[in-house]
């Protein structure tokens, strides 16, 4: 199959490869895919106090679509607040990167990995002990 | 921009000596090897007798078991479905196994709709045929055994000498794939005990659109049913003009095989050697897939832990490879090959083959390794699986979210 030069560009120079710190409260995980369907994503997202996204990295198995689809999510969330992060549609990924049908369960993933590193930074917060930030911040 | 061809297990670039062989069969010889009356007819037919010899040279066999065909797909369907159709008083019951090419599993397909009961052996982990399972297996109404001599995605040679015995012992026919191999291993059908083998032009650096088989006359004579009728060519199995040029192209190719057989598969294989002692020296997590030492000289299929094999084919994109990768077809079904094999999805994603052909050199080797090592490490940067594998997190005990 021949690529066009968005998913190119995508796959030389893929934008925001990495990891953040799992761990960090601010910070929201999601891994999506299973390794013998060919494709695993994973996207992490970190936010401010006011709920912005200041950082996204991925690291993503898969094609060069699924590679493209990810490092284009990622471009896409940064400076997003989380409501606006969930606006993203896989067709919108679709569209931008001409993806042919084949191809479409690639943003279909990256769709879902944003979602579930939402998903995962939400869970995270409710789960802390409520006050727990305006306590360490007294101290 | 440097290009490196190693898809030759897919095809081969002709060799300028079959070429120059073949043109003056498209000019002035153009006549039709039917035609008996003039020689135009008579120097096309003393040209096809001549490549019919030179095929047999190659196999140990007689000229006249020589049926020319369109290539080894339909040679295969000739010797399945020819043989089950002629055969059918005897038995209709037929052997094969689960990791031939479609050209054989899909004419068994299509007899099991018809009446015949198809039996397809499972292979170990390097793809070779149990034959203590091959001995059960046949039965009063089996009338065929069909294993592939050389696997073409994987490379494993099939135990092809004992397969003939066993099923000589058994009075059932035996016929071979044998396009991955004819040329490049040694083969001889009466040692061999093969009754039919299929081979194709364009495997060998001659043309596409051209193939033969090989159908025993004696001990015992076998006669297919014809699939394509009109004009009783080709001892009735096969009517249709003769492709000409591409059989004159078929016999040269033939006869480079056989007159470099001491030398070139010795150095296809070193070739293939040398490729995979650089990928295995230098990257962890290479996993070679079929058998270490029983493969065709030209195969190399290796599985690279944590990379998806689409996007390692993306970042060696001036080397002509093909991958099992599921990503590489529509089905979104990886390799069933390698699946056979008991190779994990997951590896059969991540896998690539490399197949050398007479046109390589040491340094399309050394430079494919150079490649495939940098996209490897770039890739597994990246790859969220190999980062969780240095992080010790055992991957098959991960409960994935499926889409």
């Amino acid at each position: 199959m021949a690529y066009n030069d968005k998913i190119l560009d995508h796959y030389n120079n893929p934008r925001n490869v990495g990891t953040l710190d799992r761990n960090s409260e601010r910070v929201g995980t999601g891994i999506v895919g299973a390794p013998e369907c060919g494709d695993v994503m994973k996207l992490q997202i970190m936010i401010d106090d006011h709920e912005n996204i200041v950082d996204a990295k991925f690291k993503t198995f898969g094609c060069g679509s699924a590679i493209a689809s990810s490092s284009l999510a990622t471009e896409w969330i940064k400076g997003r607040t989380l409501d606006e992060a969930l606006e993203i549609k896989n067709t919108d990924i679709v569209r931008e990167l001409a993806l042919p049908p084949v191809k479409i369960h690639c943003s279909v993933l990256a769709e879902d990995a944003i979602k579930a590193a939402i998903t995962d930074l939400k869970a995270k917060r409710a789960a802390r002990p409520t006050g727990a930030v305006a306590a360490t911040a007294a101290k | 921009m440097r290009r490196v061809y190693l898809d030759n297990n897919a095809t081969t670039p002709v060799d300028p000596q079959v070429l120059d062989a073949m043109l003056p069969y498209f000019r002035e010889k153009f006549g039709n090897a039917a035609s008996r009356s003039h020689a135009f007819g008579w120097e096309a037919e003393e040209a096809v007798e001549n490549a019919r010899q030179q095929v047999a040279a190659v196999l140990g066999a007689e000229a006249k078991e020589i049926i020319w065909t369109s290539g080894a797909s339909e040679s295969n369907n000739i010797a399945i479905k020819g043989v089950a159709e002629k055969y059918a008083e005897k038995g209709r019951h037929i052997i094969t196994q689960i990791t031939e090419h479609k050209a054989v599993i899909d004419p068994c397909k299509y007899l099991e709709q018809h009446g015949c009961r198809v039996t397809f052996l499972p292979v170990d982990k390097y793809g070779r045929i149990d034959l203590q399972q091959l001995a059960a297996a046949i039965k009063d109404d089996t009338v065929l055994v069909s294993i592939m001599h050389g696997n073409n995605e994987i490379g494993t040679l099939q135990p092809v000498g004992e397969i003939g015995k066993l099923c000589k012992q058994r009075g059932v026919l035996f016929h071979t794939d044998g396009c991955q191999t004819f040329g490049k291993v040694p083969i001889d059908v009466n040692e061999m005990g093969i009754d039919l083998l299929s081979l194709s032009g364009h495997k060998i650096h001659g043309p596409k659109g051209v193939g033969a088989l090989y159908v025993r006359r004696k001990r015992p004579r076998v006669i297919c049913e014809a699939i394509i009728h009109g004009g009783g060519h080709e001892r009735n199995m096969r009517s249709g003009t003769l492709n000409v040029p591409g059989i004159v192209g078929l016999g040269t190719a033939a006869e480079l095989c056989r007159l470099h057989m001491d030398t070139e598969p010795a150095r296809l294989a070193a070739l293939r050697d040398r490729l995979w002692t650089a990928l295995s020296s230098q990257l962890d997590n290479a996993i070679l897939n079929g058998h270490a030492t029983d493969r065709t000289p030209s195969n190399l299929n290796v599985s690279f832990a944590y990379v998806e094999g689409e996007s390692l084919m993306m970042g060696i994109n001036d080397i002509a490879v093909s991958s099992g990768s599921a990503c590489t077809s529509a089905s979104l079904e990886p390799s069933y090959v390698l699946k056979a094999l008991g190779v994990g999805d997951e590896l059969a994603h991540s896998s690539i083959r490399f197949s050398v052909g007479r046109f390589n050199t040491e340094a399309d080797i050394d430079y494919t390794a150079e490649r495939v090592v940098t996209a490897v490490r770039k890739l597994r940067a990246m790859s969220p699986l190999y980062e969780m594998a240095q992080e010790g997190v055992d991957l098959t005990k991960v409960e994935w979210a499926h889409p």
